[in-house]
């Protein structure tokens, strides 16, 4: 079978999945102003590699989205939903408009992705740690059937504090699946964290992870470690290519580098944007960080 | 008082079950969390070592894992007790189980007070409430082996999440072996008019022979079995306060598992007198499956001087 993925890729290609990424996060800002409320800092990390995944990476189809021979993806950091809904939006799966109904009643973009409601999402999420175990059974499940489909999980820094996620990490790895790769969109924040200076200026809410701690976890699991700049499409691409092309009989977990908030100036590494309505000028800012046109923006 | 055939062991069945209806579906598969050999999950392991799935002591994650293997097409069973098929993986269940409709059979052994005197830590008398809280989920209390078996069969034909409560220890035999088993109805076991007995899972067998001793002191016990807490048998249940007296017998909390349901469905359809016999908001201890069976009132000599004195009040 051929490779899912060219060796390389040219500038033009690049620099248009760089151009839907940064459409992705306008969306992302546009529903949440709408919605008055949702998560900001998380989908806006997850971006770039959300863009990757669904452009150039996953076999599937938008038009079949229960196509039983897809790739799976499992957004294990639920309260990412709306990149994750502006990503399949932008892809096909749904009208870009719809995404102004997220969070509302009988919406099929619920605050948290809910499989139930909105063909395409492979696995309803939102409790964290549990959307890995949901991927590993996915994997399991292809292995079993000898089908060639691949399951992704997108895991949160944070996320990583809940057992569910090792315990998953340990039976993953005693069953050698080399067919799931985890994503760990590390942005070095969470909702609340640890307080480790009482005088200090801000809180401290950076996971208890030392830089390369994480990735030395996953490892110490069995798992085939991978780093990568996850606002750098060439490294994205590069990394899941290497991922999902050279097995080696471990799962792969890749350790994404990016930053919470990512494309919006007064977003970026600050935790109080984990989750948090826009003021009218915070919305303005947002858009004009985001180089949003004027034709771009919905009150 | 009647003397019940004893069935074959319902973790016996389980084992059997599964290990014959995977030789008929290439769908179905186990996924164990270490305790296989306990749940009789090993004679699927023998028969079909490569849809033998163990998940190791992480129950969490077998819950989540079974999720997903559902999701490919595949149809899971989930072999482990059911302290730790229930409460410890329950947001698992609710989430990626309940929520979703995954085509996931949740089958614990173990239920009751029949855990091998382990105490209160792995006897779970809240289940049958749990799961019955759960929309979506059908709840299954199978009486013996011979309803076990169907239940199971059943199971697997149904396109949805089921939990089918099954028993460590061999219990007596109520129903005639290849009896069908019906979702969502009551069995009248024994015809009765002075009050009717309602009871699920292997408290059934206990029951029928309480109805005997309590002929023998003049009351006409009707016995009324309910081997599905969800759906429930509304008309069933109705019927059964024809006597116009009804009392409930669990191995299992009177909060929200039988005796719940049927007090809901009496107070809504038809107001009636009810009693709960169960235990009564407290946790269990360690002991033999005869000590506690007594401990907790549920022998059928006890069951009979409870209802009799109930009778009385």
């Amino acid at each position: 079978m051929a490779p899912r993925l060219p060796a390389s890729f040219d500038d033009a290609e690049i620099a248009a999945l760089e151009e839907t990424a940064r459409q992705v996060r306008i969306s992302v800002i546009e529903a949440i102003n709408v919605a008055k409320a949702g998560h900001l800092g998380g989908p806006l990390s997850a971006a770039d590699i959300l863009t990757a995944l669904y452009f150039k990476v996953l076999r599937i189809r938008p038009d079949e989205p229960t196509w039983p021979d897809r790739d799976r993806f499992v957004l294990s950091k639920g309260h990412s939903a709306i990149g994750l809904y502006a990503t399949m939006a932008h892809r096909g799966y749904l009208p870009v408009d719809e995404l102004l109904t997220f969070d509302a009643v009988h919406s099929r973009l619920q605050g948290h992705p809910e499989m139930t409601r909105l063909p395409g999402i492979d696995m309803s999420t939102g409790s964290l740690g549990m959307g890995i175990s949901a991927a590993m059974g996915m994997a399991l499940g292809a292995r079993l059937q000898r089908k060639d489909f691949l399951a992704f999980a997108m895991l949160g820094d944070g996320e990583c504090q809940e057992g569910e996620v090792w315990e998953a990490a340990m039976a993953a790895a005693r069953h050698r699946l080399d067919n799931l790769v985890v994503i760990v969109d590390e942005n070095h924040l969470q909702q609340f964290g640890w307080l480790v200076d009482r005088d200090g200026p801000t809180r401290l809410v950076k996971p208890p992870h030392t830089p390369g701690q994480l990735a030395d976890k996953w490892r110490a699991f069995g798992w085939r470690v991978l780093d990568m700049d996850g606002h750098d499409m060439r490294d994205i691409l590069a990394t899941l290519r290497q991922a999902i092309e050279q097995t080696d009989s471990r799962p792969t977990a890749i350790i994404a580098q990016t930053v919470k908030g990512k494309g919006v100036s007064y977003m970026e590494d600050d935790y109080t944007w984990h989750s948090k309505p826009l003021s009218p000028e915070d919305y303005a800012t947002a858009l004009a960080d985001l180089g949003a046109g004027t034709e771009a923006v919905r009150q | 008082m009647m003397t019940l055939p004893m069935g074959v062991a319902q973790r016996e069945v389980f084992g059997r079950v599964v290990a014959a209806l995977a030789d008929d579906d290439p769908r179905i598969v186990v996924v164990d969390g270490d305790v296989a050999s306990s749940t009789k999950a090993d004679i699927v392991e023998k028969a079909h070592p490569d849809r033998f799935l163990e998940m190791g002591i992480a129950e969490q994650n077998m819950l989540g894992v079974a999720a997903g293997l559902a999701t490919t097409g595949l149809i899971p069973f989930v072999s482990t007790f059911v302290a730790f098929a229930v409460v410890r993986p329950l947001d698992q269940v609710r989430v990626l189980i309940a929520q979703t409709g995954a085509n996931v059979k949740i089958t614990p052994s173990y239920a009751g007070l029949f855990t091998g005197s382990t105490g209160m830590s792995h006897i779970i008398v809240d289940d049958l409430a749990i799961m019955r809280d759960m929309p979506g989920m059908v709840v299954i209390a199978p009486a013996d082996d011979v309803e076990a078996e169907g239940a199971l069969r059943w199971a697997a034909q149904y396109e949805g999440p089921v939990y089918v409560r099954l028993v460590r220890d061999a219990t007596p035999r109520v129903f005639e072996p290849g009896r069908p088993f019906e979702i969502g109805t009551v069995a009248v076991l024994r015809e009765g008019s002075d009050v009717s007995l309602l009871s699920t899972g292997t408290q059934t067998p206990r029951v029928l022979q309480a109805a005997d001793l309590l002929a023998e002191q003049g009351v006409d016990a009707r016995v009324v079995h309910v081997p599905t807490l969800k759906p429930l048998d509304v008309d069933g249940i109705v019927d059964a306060a024809s006597t116009g007296r009804v009392i409930t017998i669990e191995e299992h909390s009177v909060l929200g598992g039988l005796g719940g349901a049927v007090a809901e469905v009496l107070s809504e359809h038809r107001p009636t007198r009810l009693d709960r016999l169960g235990f009564q908001d407290v946790y269990p201890e360690s002991g033999t499956n005869d000590d506690l069976l007594d401990l907790y009132g549920l022998t059928p000599a006890k069951v009979a001087a409870q209802v009799a004195e109930r009778l009385r009040r």
